[in-house]
């Protein structure tokens, strides 16, 4: 399996607002947390470490490519 | 401060070479002995080497310490003949149970099978251990074991160590041809070669308190994240001989140690826990800090790290004793074929092949956890929540929970001794050997006493029809027979075979370390030998 990056999604707008509602009434941290495990739950759902390295990859360099005081470079502010 | 313990006073004797104007002699030296020390002094001994064994103290390890004693720890304890005072005196438990908040989340079994002279884990406080070392040396009549010789530099040579050493009485000098530097994460040696000791602190603070009471709790590893009665911390209970009971509970960074150290402080965390019903006293309290550290090699020459002083890991996995045990195993046999004349001093490089990449592991296990039970940024600490949130109603997130990876013995991939083939197997070269039950001469026996020692040991199965292949000279054979006639042990429950992987006619060369050297499914007597020259350093 490879990582798919071309869409998948039958309706795309449809799980797009899933994921805004899920996120509704909760706090920074709550959703934070929230993210995660979705994330974890996927992961397990994919089980193919190659696919899901290949996401991580992509997902940085996307986050990475960002201008700095909305991408990574905000977030590293805090130091070490 | 501990009640059901008192630490014995060894007798100090004024050293010789005291106000002697040269240094003293000594082939085989070793800077310290706590635990990692007095094994090695032990294993060396048992071969029949002789040391002089240097500790700044007249006693055992002050505190409970080490208490989680993993299975493979327990076989060389067997070996070096110790193993039985471990079982009879410690507590056996092969379970551990995980909460988040104010329930289970999961358990696990860490030794499913049966079929083990050893369980996964005995419970016993490090300061027994060492008691049992210290009279296991002395009855060697091998071991010079001088107390109160406190190592106050050290200086390499080419023909080893000089060393000065204060004693009540004053300062001698002792040169080592080899000097073994076992003297734990504060190592005098260390600072004196002027080594680099690199790795990680991390932020937080735990209170590690032993107390003393009847408590009707099972012997497992018992690991709480957010216990209602430590909310945000982690708390991990362990059971221990004599009624005593260690608790760790996580104080986080901001924690004063001083103040958490204050008796009546820790008694209201335990009644905390324990409910107000259950008496207890204190046994033994402190406050830690972990870090995850080690040399970036454990040779210089003809001084040898071994232990804590070559590495260090957070307690959770309980890797760091039984990590320094491992060394001490690893290292005896080569040093003693090297003194003897048997192995070119080259073989002690493997010494770093093998230990660098076991310290390695035991490092990325416990750093792992630490991690987990500490997170270091939001982003983590999202993560492990959510993992937490998780594991309840999905299985699928409880193998992320991780409250520590506890020790398992390193197997020596890729080690130079080790010749190839029969990687695929259940016991590849450099694999520990893995115990079974036998019948010798009609009684029950283990597999594991037959194996080590002295010497090499080729382990040939033999069938009905397949007899055992012959060992060459200066190998011992042990024969393991598929059926009662075919002689030899007898493998009544077939699980040598099917641990192992082998067939009759097959054979395993073991080193004296129970490590498998290599896989023979053709043993031919050359191919043995040539095996046995690789894993003694040999060049080929
Ligand atoms: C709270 C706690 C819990 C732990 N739990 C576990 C566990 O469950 N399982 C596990 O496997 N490990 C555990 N460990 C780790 C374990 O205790 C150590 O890894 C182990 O003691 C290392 O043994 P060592 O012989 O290398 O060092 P040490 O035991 O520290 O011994 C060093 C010896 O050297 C002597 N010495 C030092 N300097 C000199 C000098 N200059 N001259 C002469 N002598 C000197 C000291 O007196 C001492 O006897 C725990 C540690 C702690 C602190």
């Amino acid at each position: 399996m490879t990582l798919a990056t071309t869409p998948n999604l039958a309706d795309p707008d449809a799980f797009y607002a899933l994921l805004m509602q899920a996120h509704r009434g909760l706090d920074e941290d709550a959703s934070r947390r929230l993210d995660a495990a979705l994330v974890l739950l996927l992961a397990n759902h994919v089980g193919d470490m190659a696919v899901l390295a290949a996401a991580v990859q992509r997902a940085r360099e996307a986050v990475a490519a960002m201008p700095a005081e909305q991408g990574l470079a905000a977030e590293g502010r805090g130091g070490p | 401060m501990p009640v059901t313990y008192q630490n014995p006073r060894y007798a100090y004797r004024r050293p010789d070479a005291v106000g002697r104007a040269g240094p003293e002699e000594a082939p085989v030296v070793i800077a310290g002995g706590g635990l990692v020390g007095l094994t090695l002094a032990l294993d060396l001994a048992r071969r029949g080497t002789a040391s002089v064994l240097l500790d700044e103290d007249d006693t055992v390890s002050f505190g409970s310490r080490a208490i989680c004693w993993a299975k493979r720890t327990l076989e060389i304890m067997g070996r070096l003949g110790l193993g039985q005072r471990f079982l009879d005196k410690g507590i056996t438990w092969n379970q551990g149970r995980v909460y988040v908040q104010d329930r289970e989340a999961y358990a696990f079994d860490l030794l499913p099978e049966q079929g083990h002279e050893f369980p996964a884990f005995v419970n016993l406080q490090q300061y027994y251990a060492e008691e049992w070392l210290v009279a296991a040396c002395e009855a060697t009549g091998l071991v010079d074991l001088r107390w109160k010789n406190r190592v106050a530099s050290v200086e390499r040579r080419p023909d080893g160590a000089l060393l000065g050493i204060e004693t009540p009485d004053g300062p001698y000098r002792l040169h080592a041809q080899w000097l073994l530097a076992c003297d734990g994460a504060r190592s005098l040696a260390r600072e004196q070669l002027g080594l680099e000791f690199l790795g990680q602190v991390f932020r937080d603070r735990f209170l590690i308190a032993d107390i003393v009471m009847r408590a009707p709790f099972p012997a497992e590893r018992r690991f709480w994240f957010d216990p209602p009665f430590h909310p945000g911390q982690s708390v991990l209970l362990h059971k221990q001989p004599d009624d005593v009971w260690r608790i760790d509970f996580q104080l986080g960074w901001d924690a004063d140690p001083e103040e958490e150290k204050r008796p009546e402080k820790v008694r209201a965390r335990v009644a905390q826990m324990l409910g107000e019903d259950i008496p207890f006293e204190l046994e033994w309290v402190s406050v830690y800090t972990f870090r995850c550290r080690r040399l970036e090699r454990f040779r210089h020459g003809r001084i040898l790290f071994v232990g804590d002083s070559a590495h260090q890991v957070s307690p959770f996995g309980a890797r760091g004793g039984n990590g320094g045990v491992q060394d001490a195993d690893n290292l005896a046999w080569k040093l003693d074929a090297v003194l003897r004349g048997a192995a070119p001093e080259a073989l002690l490089d493997s010494y770093d092949a093998e230990r660098i990449p076991a310290a390695e592991e035991n490092i990325l296990n416990s750093t792992r956890s630490t991690d987990f039970i500490t997170p270091k940024n939001g982003a983590a600490r999202a993560y492990r929540d959510a993992v937490l949130a998780l594991t309840t109603a999905t299985p699928a997130a409880r193998p992320w929970v991780n409250s520590g990876r506890l020790s398992r013995p390193a197997v020596l991939r890729g080690s130079p001794l080790g010749t190839p083939g029969g990687e695929d197997a259940p016991l590849p070269p450099g694999a520990p050997a893995v115990d079974a039950p036998v019948l010798n001469r009609g009684r029950a026996d283990w597999l594991l006493r037959h194996l080590g020692g002295t010497g090499f040991t080729l382990l040939a199965l033999a069938g009905e029809g397949a007899p055992p292949p012959e060992a060459p000279p200066g190998i011992a054979r042990l024969v393991v027979g598929e059926t009662e006639t075919t002689g030899g042990l007898f493998d009544h429950a077939g699980l040598v075979a099917r641990r192992w992987g082998l067939a009759p006619g097959e054979a395993v060369l073991l080193r004296p370390d129970q490590h498998v050297a290599a896989r023979f499914a053709v043993a031919e007597t050359h191919a043995i030998a040539a095996a046995h020259r690789r894993a003694m350093g040999h060049a080929a």
